[in-house]
């Protein structure tokens, strides 16, 4: 199923803006957006083109786990069952890349970031992601909620292959895709921003790839 | 090359290439000639010339790790306008000069 939708930004967060509150937003099961629209500087490509800061971690199912941490040291974590077991959707959702391709309309399965951090409480507005390998990144966790990202182990209806960031990856497809995290093992929420991998080392650190944030300054 | 684990036996190819591919994009930051500088690994201690990092180039930006350990040595990322280098992952880098 297609779903045209908006690009995201129309939504509104205010609830979440008035302290320590249940992150918690319910449950609207927007499944994504595909625009067949390019942002500024970007070209169409029609493969899937892997890249990668460095070796492909080979991450058994048996052996994986995620886990949020918040603000105070509470920890969540699912297994690979625990995550089966919750409810998924199938996204149909454009990829932006800080190096100039987009790919339109990718499908996913995965789960919300919404389920997720249901029962998490925190006063936190910024994340830290951490994916096996040691790679980080950095967002404002209002862009993880509202049906905006998933933690996605699906891709064209197959097993994520570790070179895509299988067994799972973060999806946030609203933002420059080196913000989806491949082979993520944590997301660790914060009171102040932290930059990740390559938020350190000149890249933006939000990332919107239609107002061009490539680089700090733009 | 040796073999390693991210030869793809499919295509050929290797997932990093040696770190003479900083060559071009280090000469535009460094005078000197970048790739025969001593590093030494602020995690495992190995010491090597920046020659032999193992550079994942089909990253955003270019990416030097360790060839003993696989640490991150140096992450460089050029814009339009300007070139970010972190090295943090070198103790020091030697550079042999003239008298």
């Amino acid at each position: 199923m297609r779903h045209v939708v908006n690009n995201g930004k129309e939504c509104t967060f205010g609830e979440r803006r008035h302290g320590m509150a249940i992150v918690s937003r319910g449950f609207r099961g927007r499944p994504g957006d595909t625009h067949h629209k390019l942002p500024p500087g970007q070209y169409e490509t029609t493969d899937f083109p892997v890249l990668s800061a460095g070796p492909t971690p080979r991450v058994d199912r048996d052996g994986w786990e995620l886990t949020v941490r918040t603000e105070t040291g509470a920890r969540h974590s699912w297994n690979w069952a625990q995550l089966m077991a919750l409810p998924s959707q199938t996204p149909t959702v454009d990829l932006h890349c800080v190096t100039k391709w987009s790919k339109f309309a990718t499908e996913w399965q995965g789960v919300s970031l919404d389920v997720l951090l249901e029962d998490v409480e925190t006063a936190a507005e910024f994340a830290l992601v951490h994916s096996y390998g040691g790679y980080t990144t950095n967002l404002p966790l209002e862009d993880l909620l509202d049906g905006q990202a998933w933690i996605a182990y699906r891709h064209d209806g197959e097993d994520l292959a570790p070179e895509h960031g299988g067994p799972a990856r973060l999806l946030v497809p609203h933002l420059y895709l080196w913000k989806s995290a491949k082979w993520v093992r944590g997301i660790q929420l914060l009171l102040e921003d932290e930059p990740g991998f390559w938020e350190s080392a000149g890249y933006h650190d939000y990332g919107d790839p239609w107002r061009e944030q490539r680089y700090q300054g733009d | 090359m040796a073999h390693h684990p991210d030869h793809d036996p499919g295509t050929g190819q290797y997932a990093y290439e040696d770190g003479n591919a900083l060559a071009g994009p280090l000469s535009e930051i460094l005078t000197v000639d970048p790739t025969s500088a001593l590093g030494r690994c602020t995690g495992c201690g190995s010491r090597w010339p920046l020659a032999h990092l193992h550079v994942y180039a089909q990253a955003p930006g270019y990416v030097g790790r360790c060839p003993d350990c696989d640490q991150v040595i140096l992450r460089l990322v050029r814009s339009p306008d300007k070139a970010w280098l972190d090295l943090r992952g070198t103790v020091a880098l030697t550079f042999r000069l003239g008298p």
